[in-house]
C-alpha cells in the first residue's frame, strides 16, 4: 500500500492532466443539487459536498441504455437483425465518489456477474472505471453505513481513497488501477506513510463516531422467510407508501430493469430502462394476472429483497450500504431503518388454540 | 403538543370507542425533521400516535380511494376539497366518512428551509407563527409565513369545505392573494422561451412518478404512461416522453386540481410541477369561474355544457 500527498494547489492541474487518459466524472452542483456528471475540459468536481441527491449508479448503469439497433426496412439485407451498438468503453474515473456508493457496486456485481451469466453492458462499464473515493468526514443523521458492513472510510470497491486534510488530500492506493490513475495525474509526492496512516486512522475513527444511526441485522438470517413474509406489520408499514419509484431510483443497490424496443420510422433501438418493484407493471403478467397487485405486496418485496432474500442467497450481508437516500427522498417518510428493526426483532406470536 | 393534535386524538378516540368508524387516517410523527407519515389507526390505544403540525402536507384524500371501511379522515382545506372531488367522481361514499376537519395555517417548505442552512438540520419545532430550526451549533427562529410551501402561501381555502367535526376554530382566510403571478409570467413568454422553460424545468425528472402517485386525482387503474397496448409513451428518459407525461397528466387534472401541492412536495428532485397544474387551474377559474372541490352538488366544468361557455379558442 502506498500513500501520497496531493497539495490542493496541484489538484486541478493533476485532474486536467488525467483527462488525457481518462474520462472524468465527478460531483457537480446543479440547481442546489449535487449530481455526478462527466467533467468538461477545465471543469472541476465540487468535492465540498455531503452526497449527491441520486446515487452515481447511473454512470455504470444508465437509467436508459441502448443495447441494440435494428432496421425494419425490408429493402435492407440486414433488416430485423439486432446489432450491438458501439459504446465508448475507454477508461473512466469517478472522482470523489463516497465509499458507500462505491461499495454498492460490489453488492450489485453479484447480480450482474455470476458464474453462469455475465452482463457485458454492466461489466464493461464497471471494469473500465477507476473509483477514486472521497472519505466522508461529515456524515448525516440518515447515514447508517457503519452497521451495513460499510463505513465513511470504507475501502472496498475503491481503487484509491482520498482523505481531505485541509490544504491537501492524502491518497491511499488500494489497487493497481488506483496507482495508474495517480501516475496519469502526475501526483507522486511521497510522504511519511506511517504518520499519515496514523492520521487517517484517527480521522476515520472520528468520522465513524459521527454516525449515530444504526440498524440491527443480526437476527435476519435466522428468521424463517415465510414468517417474515406473513408478519402482521406489513400493512401498517406499507400504508403510507404511494408506490412511486423514488427510493428504488435513488438507491445505489437497486438494479432491476425492463427492456423495450423503440422505433422511429424504419429504425429501431432496443433499450433497457431502470424499473422498480414499486410499480404494479413490474410484475404484471401477459395473462393479466398480477402476483403483486397490492401496495403492501410491493412494499414487502422491496424490503424482503434487500434484507432477507439477498442476504440468504449470497450470505454476505444485506443489499444496502446505509447511504440513507431512500429515507431522505421518500415523500411519506417510510424509513428502512424502522422496517429493518421490525423485521430483525420480529417474533412469531404463538397462539394456544 | 399542538392543540389541533390533541383535538384530533380526542375525536378519533371517541369515534373508535363508539364504534362509529373502523379506522382513522391521519399523520404520525416522522423519523426526520419536517416529516410526518400518513398512518392508519384502528384501535383507541393507538390514537396517541396521531399528530398535527406544519408537516402534514401530504393529501390524505389519496388514501381513501376505493376503501370499503368506515373511515375517520383528518382533512385540512385542500384535503377536504379533494374529498368533495372524490364524492363527485364516486371514489368514496359520503356515509363512509367521518371528516375531522382541520382549519389549516399552511404547511412549511422543508426543502426551502433546508437550503437556508449550510449544516444539517437536526430538529425543527414550532410555536405559534414561529419555526425554530436547530442543528449542531446553531438555532434560528424563522417566521412561518416566510417558509410556507408555495401553494400554501397563496391558499385561499384554508378551512375545510366539508366536515363532520372541526379540530379547531375556523381560521381567517388569506385575502388579496395573487394566485397566478407565476402562471402569467410563463404565459407571457414567447413560444421558444416557453419551450426552453419547460425543458429546463423537466430536465432533472427521473420518471419516478412520485408527483402522480401523491396526487389524489391520479387513480386511473392503468395510467396512460403504463399502457402497453397501445403504448402511448416511450419508457426511457427521452425529454419528449417526459414532457408528454407531465403535460398530459396536468390536463387530466384540469378542473379537478385543488393546488394541494402534494405533487411538488413528493418530487424527490424538487421540480416545480405545479407550473403545469396551476395554468389549468387558472384557466378553469377564468373561463368558468370554477374552483375545484368547493361543492359536491355542482358538476365540474369539463363534464358540463352551458350555452354561454366561452369559445374564444375556436379560430
Amino acid at each position: 500500500m502506498k500513500v501520497i500527498k496531493i497539495n490542493k494547489e496541484n489538484w486541478a492541474g493533476g485532474l486536467e492532466k488525467s483527462k488525457g487518459s481518462y474520462r472524468l466524472f465527478g460531483p457537480v452542483k446543479n440547481n442546489e443539487l449535487h449530481e455526478f456528471k462527466q467533467l468538461d475540459k477545465e471543469e472541476l468536481p465540487d468535492c465540498d459536498y455531503f452526497n449527491t441527491r441520486l446515487s452515481p449508479k447511473s454512470i455504470i448503469y444508465p437509467q436508459s441504455e441502448t443495447m441494440f439497433e435494428f432496421s425494419l426496412d425490408e429493402n435492407r439485407e440486414d433488416h430485423h437483425i439486432l446489432k450491438e451498438i458501439d459504446t465508448d468503453y475507454s477508461p473512466r474515473a469517478i472522482i470523489g465518489i463516497r465509499p458507500c456508493d462505491a461499495a454498492a457496486f460490489l453488492l450489485v456485481k453479484r447480480n450482474f456477474s455470476t458464474p453462469e451469466y455475465k452482463d457485458s453492458y454492466w461489466l464493461n462499464a464497471y471494469e473500465t472505471t477507476t473509483f477514486i473515493g472521497l472519505a466522508c468526514g461529515n456524515p448525516h443523521d440518515t447515514c447508517f453505513c457503519t452497521t451495513t458492513g460499510c463505513g465513511p472510510f470504507n475501502e472496498e470497491g475503491l481503487d484509491l481513497l482520498l482523505v481531505d486534510a485541509g490544504d491537501c488530500y492524502f491518497a491511499k492506493t488500494i489497487t493497481s488501477k488506483g496507482e495508474n490513475f495517480l501516475r496519469a495525474a502526475g501526483w507522486d509526492a511521497g510522504t511519511d506513510v506511517e504518520t499519515v496512516c496514523e492520521q487517517i486512522k484517527t480521522m476515520k475513527q472520528e468520522a465513524e463516531a459521527k454516525i449515530t444511526s444504526f440498524v440491527a441485522t443480526d437476527k435476519l438470517k435466522d428468521k424463517k422467510t415465510t414468517d417474515l413474509f406473513d408478519a402482521p406489520f406489513w400493512e401498517e408499514t406499507a400504508f403510507a407508501c404511494i408506490n412511486c419509484g423514488a427510493c428504488t431510483y435513488a438507491c445505489p443497490t437497486c438494479w432491476c430493469f425492463d427492456i423495450q424496443d423503440e422505433v422511429s420510422g424504419y429504425s429501431g433501438i432496443r433499450i433497457r430502462n431502470w424499473d422498480s418493484c414499486m410499480y404494479p407493471l413490474f410484475t404484471l403478467h401477459g395473462s393479466g394476472h398480477n402476483p403483486r397487485s397490492t401496495n403492501m405486496q410491493r412494499v414487502r418485496q422491496r424490503f424482503m429483497h434487500k434484507l432477507k432474500y439477498y442476504p440468504d442467497r449470497y450470505g454476505e450481508g444485506i443489499l444496502c450500504v446505509g447511504c440513507g437516500r431512500c429515507i431522505r427522498l421518500c415523500s411519506v417518510n417510510i424509513d428502512i431503518r424502522r422496517v429493518c428493526d421490525l423485521m430483525n426483532s420480529y417474533e412469531v406470536q404463538v397462539t394456544s388454540d | 403538543m399542538s392543540e389541533r393534535g390533541a383535538k384530533i386524538r380526542e375525536i378519533s378516540e371517541r369515534l373508535l370507542k363508539e364504534g362509529k368508524i373502523d379506522m382513522v387516517i391521519g399523520f404520525r410523527k416522522g423519523t426526520l425533521p419536517m416529516m410526518n407519515e400518513p398512518c392508519l389507526v384502528k384501535s383507541p390505544e393507538d390514537v396517541k400516535n396521531l399528530v398535527w403540525d406544519s408537516n402534514c402536507g401530504i393529501n390524505l384524500a389519496k388514501y381513501l380511494i376505493g376503501r370499503k371501511e368506515k373511515i375517520g379522515v383528518v382533512a385540512k382545506g385542500c384535503d377536504s376539497r379533494n374529498i368533495v372531488t372524490h364524492l363527485i367522481e364516486n371514489k368514496i361514499k359520503r356515509d363512509q366518512l367521518f371528516i375531522i376537519g382541520v382549519p389549516c395555517e399552511g404547511m412549511i417548505d422543508r426543502r426551502k428551509i433546508a437550503s437556508m442552512f449550510e449544516k444539517e438540520i437536526k430538529e425543527v419545532a414550532e410555536e405559534k407563527n414561529k419555526i425554530i430550526v436547530r442543528g449542531s451549533g446553531f438555532e434560528k427562529i424563522l417566521e412561518k409565513s416566510e417558509v410556507l410551501q408555495k401553494n400554501c402561501a397563496i391558499c385561499i381555502h384554508r378551512n375545510p369545505v366539508i366536515y363532520d367535526e372541526l379540530a379547531a376554530d375556523i381560521v381567517k382566510e388569506q385575502k388579496n392573494v395573487d394566485r397566478y403571478k407565476d402562471v402569467r409570467q410563463i404565459e407571457s413568454m414567447p413560444p421558444e422561451e416557453k419551450r426552453d422553460y419547460f425543458n429546463d424545468l423537466l430536465s432533472p425528472c427521473i420518471r419516478c412518478y412520485a408527483c402522480r402517485n401523491a396526487c389524489p386525482l391520479c387513480y386511473c387503474p392503468t395510467c396512460f404512461v403504463d399502457e402497453s397496448r397501445p403504448q402511448w409513451v416511450g419508457k426511457g428518459i427521452d425529454l419528449t416522453d417526459i414532457k408528454t407525461f407531465h403535460f398530459l397528466r396536468a390536463y387530466h387534472c384540469a378542473g379537478r386540481c385543488t393546488d394541494c401541492g402534494a405533487c411538488e412536495r413528493a418530487c424527490p428532485l424538487g421540480i416545480d410541477v405545479r407550473a403545469f397544474t396551476m395554468k389549468l387551474e387558472k384557466d378553469c377559474f377564468e373561463l368558468y369561474g370554477w374552483e375545484a372541490g368547493m361543492s359536491k352538488d355542482e358538476r365540474p366544468p369539463l363534464d358540463t355544457y352551458r350555452p354561454d361557455d366561452p369559445n374564444d379558442f375556436f379560430k
